[in-house]
Formats: structure tokens, sequence, C-alpha cells
């Protein structure tokens, strides 16, 4: 059972690196970003393919896959995903669901649709009991690597001067534009980062998930959930939201197998109806 | 038989650490024509709220007509007939005035939940929406989306509507915001016309309106 | 009948293009007999996008997870037809029921929250039943789904044969009578006030409207409507598979209904008809790949403005675009 729940916690953190930028620019932007899973995938891609092709070690391809997928969400940001930031969330809907369509088809082209294999270097392989604890190395990794990058983004967001520009434009646009932060250079870097981090998940998971065109589809509702649960006025809510999916998500496909997913899927519902706001929203703050 | 229409007591609301609404108890009779005044920031708007069952109190009670309404949604304090409007205009994009005072009407009267027979069907809600429209001046414009509309119309429409509702309170929120010294008179006219047995709460800052109001 | 009367019942008064659209729509499957099963499932779209129609253009209520209804309209009727009786009224009604308790249910977990939340349950619900589907699959066959349905003649008359003649009279003559139904239903106090909560959730409270009942009547209504539309899918094809639960369904009505207009009755009519062509053109060009031209057309129409798309001049205006 401990394997289990390490195995869940080490589903949740990547869960939550994938979907933290969601998060974050949902609660910044108010923007319905049903594209975020393509980012994802572009991460996941680029390492796959530096490392079969180009023999690339795993571990520069990640930060590769970072700042490929993050240099496509600047680019992006800048030209489409800007000027429908005040659409409604019907029309974003529409359109990251466009961009979803178009992602999927294109790598399929490109790429071909089979699952890619993915091979980890020698040191990640293998596993470790301690007692009826299993733990596989690659997944200690995932959730080291993960660990550190939630510090890390506490840090900034709390502890530097962007990262209270970033909470002054989330709490009210208005006010932080006109007490002179630059609210588009806000908007555009912590989309791009949000993008990178996404990609780095994609790298970080497709060993774990399973790399195909199908990726943005599959998942995107599992990255909604973390940022419909766990709300988008701090980190802490989607970090604890997306153990919480990862964990049951585990638990429930081992323990009831013929009703895995649908315990995921009630439990988030039964949780929406308790709070609709999410379970970590601040009291007081805006949704 | 008491005279106070609206009245509440130790009314508190708490956001956080911030005591925007401390202690208030107020008693509004009725047939009264009284201001609210106050610098922005307040709390005159978060009070209507309060009153109105958009903001739930942190400690308190509210009574409308002797009846504890502090429990209730906003919408059954409206048939209870206890009306607001909104400092920024709250309206109806999609709708034109004669279609939104029409609506209105028709809630008003009941027929909200009818689903069988037209909007246009009935003579005398139509009859009343015509005479809305004439009396706030908005004939002209009658059959215009709302979203199309001049600014000081859709002043004269926000205030429209909530005449409507055959309010027994009224709790008007800075009426005259946005709207030319011109087109003030007429606007704050019509609220002077209104029912004797009407009780009126003004919410405002600018003390000459108050002064010639209350 | 005063002035202001006959001004509110201009909206609502029939165009004199309606009557004669009606009539091609009906005659078109004993004009073009060999396109009667298309007819027969363009006819069901339609109905299925009206439902959706009231549910995200009347009360706005973005729902990604409609086919949820449809679906469990279709499981129904067909679990009807295979154990308790062929007879397609019968099942119809029973599928109706089933939808709208489902959506009675539902409709509960829509009323709160952002807009996400609502995504997210709607979205919820259909990826339950879509599970369920598949692992009660000693009820609903799994992913083999049901088929080999007998169903009884329409009317005790007319059989739903191979050429699909009846079968698209059965869900044109649907379509029709679910179409008026929603008219008087829209042109109503009742769809007035939907529309306020739609424009102004806020407002609509202010004056007196009960949204939470409001709201939950329709969603009660759309559901069954959607039931409906589920349930002449098994009964005139025979067969049901959980492809009628999957999210391709939902996103496809949402499409149909944004390209024929949101909020316009005859948008889910027109839009089923034109997804419909465009889906067989474009699988004809390339057969593998057209998600990407159906994604591209959304990217586009979502950046040029949906109410501009049909107004090509438009387009490179620099302006409104979004609410008011």
């Amino acid at each position: 059972m401990l394997t289990i729940l390490f195995d869940g916690i080490a589903y949740g953190m990547l869960l939550f690196v994938l979907a933290v930028g969601l998060a974050v620019t949902m609660g910044l932007m108010n923007f319905i970003n049903l594209a975020h899973g393509a980012f994802a995938m572009v991460g996941g891609y680029i390492t796959v393919l530096l490392m079969q092709r180009l023999d690339v070690p795993f571990l520069v391809c990640l930060p590769l896959a970072f700042a490929g997928a993050a240099l496509l969400g600047a680019v992006l940001e800048r030209t489409l995903y800007r000027p429908l930031y005040r659409k409604p969330h019907l029309d974003q809907v529409l359109f990251s669901i466009g961009l979803v369509f178009m992602a999927v088809s294109a790598v399929d082209y490109y790429v071909g649709s089979t699952q890619q294999i993915m091979q980890l270097p020698q040191w990640l392989k293998g596993r470790t009991e301690i007692g009826s604890l299993g733990m596989g190395h690659y997944r200690l990794f995932i959730i080291v690597v993960c660990a550190a990058l939630t510090v890390m983004l506490q840090y900034i967001l709390s502890r530097t001067r962007f990262g209270s520009r970033l909470r002054a434009s989330v709490d009210d646009q208005r006010v932080a534009a006109g007490m002179g932060i630059n609210v588009n250079v806000v908007f555009l870097s912590t989309f791009a980062f949000g993008s990178g981090l996404a990609g780095l998940g994609g790298a970080l998971g497709a060993e774990v998930l399973g790399m195909d065109p199908t990726f943005p589809l599959k998942f995107m509702v599992y990255f909604l959930i973390v940022v419909a649960v766990g709300g988008t006025s701090s980190i802490t809510g989607p970090l604890l939201a997306a153990l919480l999916l990862g964990i049951a998500d585990v638990a429930g496909k081992y323990y009831i197998p013929k009703m895995g997913a649908f315990i995921v899927y009630t439990l988030m519902i039964v949780i929406l109806l308790w709070k609709p706001q999410g379970l970590f929203v601040r009291q007081g703050g805006k949704a | 038989m008491s005279d106070i229409v609206l009245s509440c007591q130790g009314l508190v609301k708490r956001f956080g650490g911030i005591v925007a609404t401390h202690n208030v108890s107020l008693d509004l009779r009725r047939g009264a024509r009284h201001a609210l005044i106050g610098p922005n920031g307040a709390g005159k708007t978060t009070l209507i709220n309060l009153l109105t069952g958009v903001l739930e109190p942190t400690e308190g009670r509210i009574t409308l007509n002797g009846e504890d309404i502090s429990r209730l949604a906003p919408h059954q304090r409206v048939r209870r007939g206890l009306v607001r409007t909104f400092q920024i205009n709250q309206l109806f994009a999609s709708m034109t005035p004669l279609q939104t005072l029409a609506l209105v009407v028709s809630e008003q009267r009941g027929l909200g939940a009818r689903w069988w027979r037209s909007l246009a069907a009935d003579a005398g809600v139509a009859e009343r929406a015509q005479q809305l429209l004439a009396q706030f001046h908005l004939a002209e414009v009658a059959d215009q989306k709302t979203e199309h509309l001049a600014y000081g119309k859709r002043r004269l429409l926000e205030i429209a509507i909530a005449l409507a509702c055959e309010p027994r309170v009224l709790l008007l929120d800075e009426p005259v915001a946005g709207v030319p010294a011109g087109e003030r008179e007429e606007l704050l006219q019509t609220v002077a016309a209104l029912p004797a047995d009407v009780s009126v709460l003004l919410i405002e800052h600018d003390m000459d309106l108050v002064f010639s109001f209350a | 009948m005063i002035p202001a009367q006959s001004d509110l019942a201009r909206t609502a008064r029939l165009k004199w293009w309606e009557p004669l659209f009606w009539l091609a729509v009906f005659a078109a499957p004993a004009l073009w007999p060999g396109q009667a099963p298309i007819i027969n499932e363009t006819a069901i779209w339609a109905l299925f996008a009206i439902s959706l129609d009231l549910v995200l253009g009347y009360a706005g209520i973005v729902s990604l997870g409609h086919a949820a209804f449809f679906g469990l309209g279709a499981y129904t009727a067909a679990l009807f037809a295979r154990h308790l009786s062929p007879d397609p009224h019968l099942g119809l009604l029973v599928a109706m029921g089933a939808s709208a308790l489902l959506g009675l249910l539902a409709s509960l977990t829509v009323l709160r929250g952002t807009d996400l939340t609502r995504l997210m349950v709607t979205l919820g619900l259909a990826l339950i039943l879509l599970e369920l589907a598949n692992k009660l699959d000693w009820l609903t066959g799994g992913t083999d789904g049901i088929q080999g349905l007998t169903i009884a003649p329409v009317l005790g008359r007319f059989e739903f044969g191979i050429d699909g003649q009846v079968a698209s009279y059965f869900s044109l003559t649907l379509l029709l009578l679910f179409f008026l139904l929603a008219r008087v239903i829209v042109n109503s106090p009742f769809g007035g006030t939907l529309k306020a909560i739609r424009d102004n959730r806020l407002r609509a409270m202010a004056i007196g409207i009960p949204v939470h009942a409001r709201l939950i009547a329709i969603y009660t209504v759309a559901a069954a409507i959607a039931g409906a539309a589920g349930a002449a899918f098994t009964l005139t094809s025979g067969y049901v598979s959980m492809e009628a639960l999957s999210f391709d369904r939902s996103a496809d009505v949402m499409l149909m209904v944004v390209i024929g207009g949101v909020g316009w009755l005859y948008g889910g009519v027109i839009g089923a008809v034109v997804f419909q062509v465009i889906r067989d053109v474009l699988s004809q060009i390339t057969p593998q790949y057209w998600m990407f031209w159906i994604g591209l057309f959304l990217v586009v129409l979502v950046l040029v403005g949906r109410d501009r798309l049909f107004k090509p001049w438009t387009w490179f205006k620099r302006g409104a675009g979004g609410k008011a």
C-alpha cells in the first residue's frame, strides 16, 4: 500500500508540474486554455526525438523541452491568445479545442501515431525496496525534480519582484496596470513559463504516461480537474489537488480496477458541488 | 402597526481581516426619503448588497415589513418589494428596452414561469411597459438593443427596471453617476414623483444632490 | 392589440421562408431516396443541436458533455427494445423520461461556480457515463454496444426499412415537433427570463427571477429533447454503441450550434446540415487529417469573431468582438 501511495505522489507531482501553468494563466488572464496539453506534448516529443535521433542525453533534453515549449508559448501568446482575452469563455473553449485539433493532427502527420518509446538512462532504471515500500528510481527522480520546481515556484512568487507583480496582476489587473506594472509583459512571461513547465512535465512524463499524438486530449481532463479543484488563486491549491488526484487515480485503478477512472470523475463532481470555486480558494479572493 | 418598513440591526460584514460593515443599524419608515452619504470606499454599496441578499452578513438581522429576511435569497426579497438599482448599469445587452421592461413586468406579475404563451400575449404587461417607456423618455429607443444605447438612456433604463418591479422600498445606488448635468434633473424628477408610500434610500456622495432630495 | 404588443410579437412572428423551409426539408427524403439515411442522421443531429442551443444559447451554460443525455436516451431505448417491448413510441417516451431525470439531477451541478466549474462537471458527467457503459458490459455490451435490435413499426404500420425512408420521416417529424416546442418556450416570458439570466445573472436575480429554478427547468427539458434524439438514433438504426456518449459527439454538436449561430433555433438545424456537408467534403479530400482543418476553422472562426463569420466584409475591420 505504501508503494501505491508513493506512485500516487509521483503521479500527482507530475500532474502538478504539468497543470500549474494552466492554473496560473487561468487565474491571471481568466482564459480557459484547453490547449495546454499541447505544450506538454511538444516537450515530450522534443525529448523523445532528440534522444532517439540525435542521441542527446536525457538530462540535457529536459531543459531543452522546457525552452522549446516556452518559446512556442511566447510566440502563440503574443500572436493568437492576446486578442482573445476579452472574449467570452465559449469562444476561448472553441479556440483552444481548435488549436489542440491542429496540434494533434500535425504531430500525427509528421511523426506518426504510434506511441513513442523512451529509453531511460541506466542510472534511472531500477527499483529500491525498503520493507513494503517499493520505490521505482525514475519515480523517485520525478518526485525530487517536481518538489524542487515547486519550491522554486513558491520562492519566485513570494520573494521576487516578478512574483509580486504577478500576484498583483492576478488580484486586480486594472489596478496593477495603473500602478505601472506592465501587464502585457507579465502575461507573456507567465504564459511562456507555464507552457515551458508543461513541456518539462511532458518530457518527464513521457515514460510514465505514454507519449502519442492523443496525449493532449487524454490528459486535458486531468489538468482541468487540478485547476478546477485546486483553484486559481495560489499554487498550493493545485499542488494539493494534483496530489489528491494522483493518489486517488492510482489507488482507484489498483483496488477497484473495474471502476478506476469513474472514482476520479465522481470525486471531482462531488468536490465541485461542495465548493464550486475550488477546494483551496482564499476567502474573499476572486475566483 | 409599525410604520417601519425596512430595518437592520447590528449588521456586520467581514472580508478576511477587513471589516466593511461595522455594526450598522437603521430603520426606514414608510414613505421616507433618506440619503446615505459617505466618501467612496466607505461601504455604502456593501450595505446595499447585504440588505438585498447579494452578500451574506457575518452578523446581524434584516427585517422587511416585520418579516425577518436575513436568510432569504435576493429574488425572494425583490418579490417582497425590496428593489435596488446598481451604480454601474446592470442591463440585458441583447434585449431592447421594450423587451426588458415587458419581461420585468411579467415576472413581477407572476407570469415569469409561463412557457406556453408568448411574451407579447398579455395586453396588460405591454401597456405597463409602454407606460414606463414613456415615463422615462425611452419611447424613441424602445426597439434598439440595449448594447447600442447611449449612456444616458441606459441609466434611465436602469432606474425604469427598478420601478417596473413595483417597489415598496427602493435603494438607489448613485443613480446619477456618470449622467451629464443636463439630464440629471429629468432623472431626479422621476424619482421624486414616486408614490408617497414608497420608501427611498438614496446612496450618494454629492452633497448638493442629497440636500435637494432628502 | 396595442402597438407595444405588436412590437414584442414581431420577433416571434413566423417568417415567410419558414413554411417553405420545412416543406423542402420534408420533401427531401422523397426527392432523394438514396440520401434518406443521411437525412435521418442529420435530422437527429439537428434535434440534438436544438437541445444544446437551449442550454448554451439561451441559458448560457457552456457544456462539453451534452452527449450524456443523448447517450442515455440511446441506451435506454435500446435496453427497452431488447428487454421490454419493441414499441418505438413507448421506447421514445421512456428514453426521454430517463434523460429528463438525469437532466434534473445534473442541473443541480451547473447552478453554481464559474464557467470552468460548469465545463468540468458537464464533462465529468459524460465521462462517468462513458466509463459505466464501458465497464458494465453485461448490460451495455461494452465496446461492442447493443446490436441487432428489432423495432416495431411506427404507428403500427410503417416499418423501419433498410432504405431509411420511414427512419428519416420519423426523425424529421420529431425534429419539427420539438422545434415548435422550443420556439414556443423561447418566445414566452419564461424564455425571456432565460435570456435575462444569460445576459446578466446578477440583474436577473435583482428583478425577482428565481434563477436556479428556471435553469433547472430548462436543463431538464433540454436533456429530455437530447434523450429523444438519442432514442431516435437507436430506433432508426437498430443499434447503439459507446460512440453515443463520446466526447466527439459532445464536441461535434457544439460545433454545429456554433456554426449555425448560437441563440437562434434555426442555428442548430442549419449548423447540423452545414457541418455534415463540411465533414463529408473534408473526409473525401483528406480522410486522415480532416481534424486539422476543423481545428483551423475553429481558430479562424474565433479570431474573426463568431458573429462576423457570414459577413466577409467585416473580417478585416478592427472592432467589436465579444460581449458588450
